[in-house]
């Protein structure tokens, strides 16, 4: 064991400071934590990330102490809740916003990760705690969803346990070791509260906790993908810390309370006046109970969750449906070594580059838009192109590590070739004109992206010219 | 090209649009707009009175308190007790600290409408008050079904029209548009036994029992709204504040 640093402390801090390195970690972590000065917006929801996850485990207590995990008592008791526990209400807006909040928050934090690449330099573990966070949080999310015991908690519940079923040889096991018995009920409900309580009061706060540790290691990374550490020394409060650093606390402190506060404006202003959230925080189905004889006309599960709702839809084998669902979650941890371009920020990268992230935020929101809808045959098409098009994003995005060498024309060819070839394999179904119509027509959506991404750099110079990245962080 | 491309664009756009609208409408039945205030009192009252005396009978409240009811309506417990509450329990005349519950058993009334009246406790939220308004008003008479009534709203239902001596009976009546495949039929509901109300009386009543059922929803509502303004005051001014502490700190960051 190293020696401790000897610190300066006296009286109570400087007892506890012999015995806890109390200061000594808030000097690391916050007060002599150098973070770059230039963050911006999108520098706020990771701080914003913590505070919904505080306020859901205190709200998530209180429900608790007067939530009953029975299928005969849940729902009575949700309601109970609403209406005979002071502020009870409240208490569980603030749970049911903070739910739809949350994934708000971490789409956003997720989105400047790429933009401005910050799973790069040696921050790959960053990603992927921060993948495992993601995926906690999913998991969370879909088992308290069903505590509430109605119709769409359990519909909802029915159809995700039930994709299981479609694992060769071992998925019925699966789905009933899940279940905790046969069918949805009882046993399942139980379990789905016990593990609501741990992952979100002891998983999610060691995950978020290596997090941490891992960014604080490495050091931020900022809009302009400048490593400031490698970057001059020397600024006010030390000589050896980087010079275009400042201390975490107070300026970033402050700035963040700042977030916090118009944060609390946007989620106070639902949780008061609309907390259904348009139907889409609290669907109206979920306002009956749970009754296993009668499936509601239209499934479709809270919004986070829609975009793999329509990778599912979008491959009509249920096993391959599954699949396709489960690797659009999973290529995301594979994002660092997609990506080898050693530029972190679009700033400075091709403008096909930034198209290609734009138009895959907008390929997710279809794909979000297209989960909550019902089919019509047009719908079902997008749904499919726009799945299409969220697999290609992440071949686009290796294609450009290199511009300079890209061979852009070839792969350009390869994918739209291989979209093609997709189609007729596995979609084209001879007959069914309708759908072969709905094909052609919108077989545009992956050929317009895959021009914009690819054709356009290759006979546009300026939409592939990288900018110098400078040597200082700007602003 | 560029003009080409988003012409094709527009297009593309409009009509998956379009599908989406087209089928929003089909889907279901257009509905009346109820234009319910909830803290319109007497509207209230009104609606628990005729509530309590058509409706109690088969629908339970199951999640609401007859107390709770009178505070929020502004009545004293014995007029709850006097005017809501005709259900005894234990023998007593049921107390106005119980949940709203009626004696029915769900398993005999499966059997006589075809299915149990539900507990309506939350039916203003997942229905919603128009979707109510629009079925309370919606009973036409159809020989065919065993309660000799049908609703346009509601497909086969198996509840009786209640209202009917208020609201007296309709019939649907259709007329047919056009020709052979390409026919569109417009169906209407006509009055052909005038009830003891008008129209307009009725409407209101109706209107009354959606308010009624859209406050037992969620009780909550009566309050949230105005806590929430000054919560969303507090923090704007905690807003500017923050904002010019941020300035101040970041005054000398270059
Ligand atoms: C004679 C018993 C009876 C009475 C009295 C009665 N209903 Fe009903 N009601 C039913 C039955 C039975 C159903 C279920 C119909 C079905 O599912 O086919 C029903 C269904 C409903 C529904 C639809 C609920 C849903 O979400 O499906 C509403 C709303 C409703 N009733 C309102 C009222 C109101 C308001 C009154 C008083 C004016 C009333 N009912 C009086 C028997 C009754
Ligand atoms: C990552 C954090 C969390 C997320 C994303 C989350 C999400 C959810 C969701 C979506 C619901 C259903 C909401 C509804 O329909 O009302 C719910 C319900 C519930 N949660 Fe959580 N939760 C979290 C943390 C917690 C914690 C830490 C606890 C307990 C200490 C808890 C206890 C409950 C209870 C008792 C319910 C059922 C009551 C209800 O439905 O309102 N939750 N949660």
């Amino acid at each position: 064991m190293a020696e401790r640093h000897p610190h300066n402390y006296t009286g109570f801090l400087g007892w506890v400071e012999d015995r806890f390195p109390m200061m000594e970690t808030w000097k690391a972590h916050l007060a002599e934590y150098y973070a770059p000065k230039n963050f911006n917006f999108w520098y706020f929801f990771g701080s914003l990330a913590m505070l919904v996850l505080v306020i859901q485990i205190v709200s998530g207590l209180f429900l608790a102490f007067h939530y009953k995990p029975d299928t005969t008592l849940a729902f009575a008791s949700v309601e109970y809740i609403m209406r005979d526990v002071p502020s009870g209400w409240f208490i569980r807006y603030m749970h049911s916003t903070g739910a739809s909040a949350f994934f708000i928050v971490v789409y956003l934090h997720m989105f400047r990760g790429l933009i401005y690449g910050s799973y790069k330099g040696k921050r790959e573990l960053i990603w992927l705690i921060g993948m495992a966070i993601y995926l906690a949080l999913m998991a969370t999310a879909f088992m308290g969803y069903l505590l509430p015991w109605g119709q769409m908690s359990y519909w909802g519940a029915q159809v995700i346990i039930n994709l299981f079923n479609t694992i060769p040889v071992i998925g019925e096991g699966l789905s009933t070791w899940i279940r905790g018995d046969f069918v949805l009920g009882d046993a399942t409900l139980n379990r789905f509260f016990a593990l609501h309580f741990f992952l979100p009061s002891l998983v999610l706060p060691a995950l978020v906790f290596v997090h941490i540790v891992a960014l604080h290691a490495v050091g931020s990374n900022n809009p302009d993908g400048v490593e400031i550490k490698k970057g001059p020394k020397g600024n006010r409060w030390s000589d050896t810390a980087p010079a275009d650093g400042i201390p975490f606390h107070p300026y970033y402190s402050v700035k963040d309370i700042l977030g916090v506060v118009v944060f609390l404006m946007g989620f106070f202003a639902i949780l008061f006046f609309a907390p259904e959230g348009g139907g889409y925080f609290l669907e109206q189905p979920n306002f009956e109970p749970a009754n296993a004889l009668k499936t509601p006309l239209h499934i479709a599960p809270v919004w986070y969750f829609t975009p793999f709702y329509t990778v599912l839809r979008a491959i009509p084998d249920p096993f391959f449906g599954t699949l396709a669902m489960f690797s659009a979650i999973a290529v995301l941890f594979a994002l660092p070594w997609i990506d080898r371009n050693p530029m972190k920020s679009w700033r400075y990268r091709n403008n096909a580059h930034k198209i290609n992230l734009m138009l895959f935020a907008a390929v997710f929101l279809v794909l979000g838009w297209m989960g909550v809808e019902a089919v019509t045959p047009a719908f079902k098409e997008l749904g499919t192109r726009m799945t299409q098009i969220y697999f290609l994003f992440f071949v686009v995005l290796w294609i450009h590590s290199n511009p300079a060498k890209a061979k852009y024309v070839m792969w350009f060819g390869i994918l739209l070739g291989a979209v093609i070839a997709y189609d007729f394999i596995f979609r084209f179904t001879a007959g069914d004109s309708g759908a072969t119509v709905q094909m052609i027509i919108q077989f545009i959506w992956p050929a317009a992206y895959l021009a914009l991404t690819l054709l356009l750099p290759a006979f546009k110079a300026s939409c592939n010219e990288e900018k110098p990245v400078p040597d200082r962080v700007t602003g | 090209m560029k003009k080409f491309i988003a012409s094709v664009m527009f297009a593309l756009t409009a009509s998956v649009m379009a599908s989406g609208a087209a089928m929003a409408n089909t889907g279901g039945v257009p509905l009346e707009k109820a234009n319910v205030n909830i803290h319109d009192q007497s509207s209230l009252q009104v609606g628990a009175k005729y509530f309590a005396n058509y409706c109690m009978g088969c629908h339970s409240l199951n999640f609401s308190r007859y107390n709770r009811v009178a505070t929020d309506l502004g009545l004293t417990n014995e007029q709850v007790a006097k005017n809501l509450i005709f259900t005894r329990t234990d023998g007593e005349p049921t107390k106005v600290g119980e949940l709203m519950k009626n004696g029915m058993s769900q398993k005999d009334s499966a059997e006589w409408f075809g299915a149990p009246p539900p507990d309506l406790s939350l039916t203003g939220r997942s229905r919603g008050p128009d979707w109510i308004y629009s079925y309370l008003k919606a009973f036409y008479v159809d020989k065919t079904r065993p309660m000799g009534v049908n609703n346009t709203v509601f497909a086969n239902v198996g509840m009786p029209h209640v209202l009917w001596e208020l609201q007296g009976l309709q019939e649907q009546e259709c007329t047919k548009h056009g020709e052979g495949e390409h026919a569109v039929e417009h169906c209407a509901l006509k009055t052909v036994t005038p009830g003891t109300m008008s129209a307009a009386e009725y409407d209101k009543v109706v209107r009354d029992i959606t308010n009624f059922l859209t406050y037992v929803a969620e009780p909550a509502q009566l309050h949230r709204k105005s806590y929430g303004i000054f919560v969303l005051l507090f923090l704007g001014l905690f807003a500017v504040l923050a904002y010019f502490l941020k300035k101040e700190y970041w005054k000398d960051v270059h």
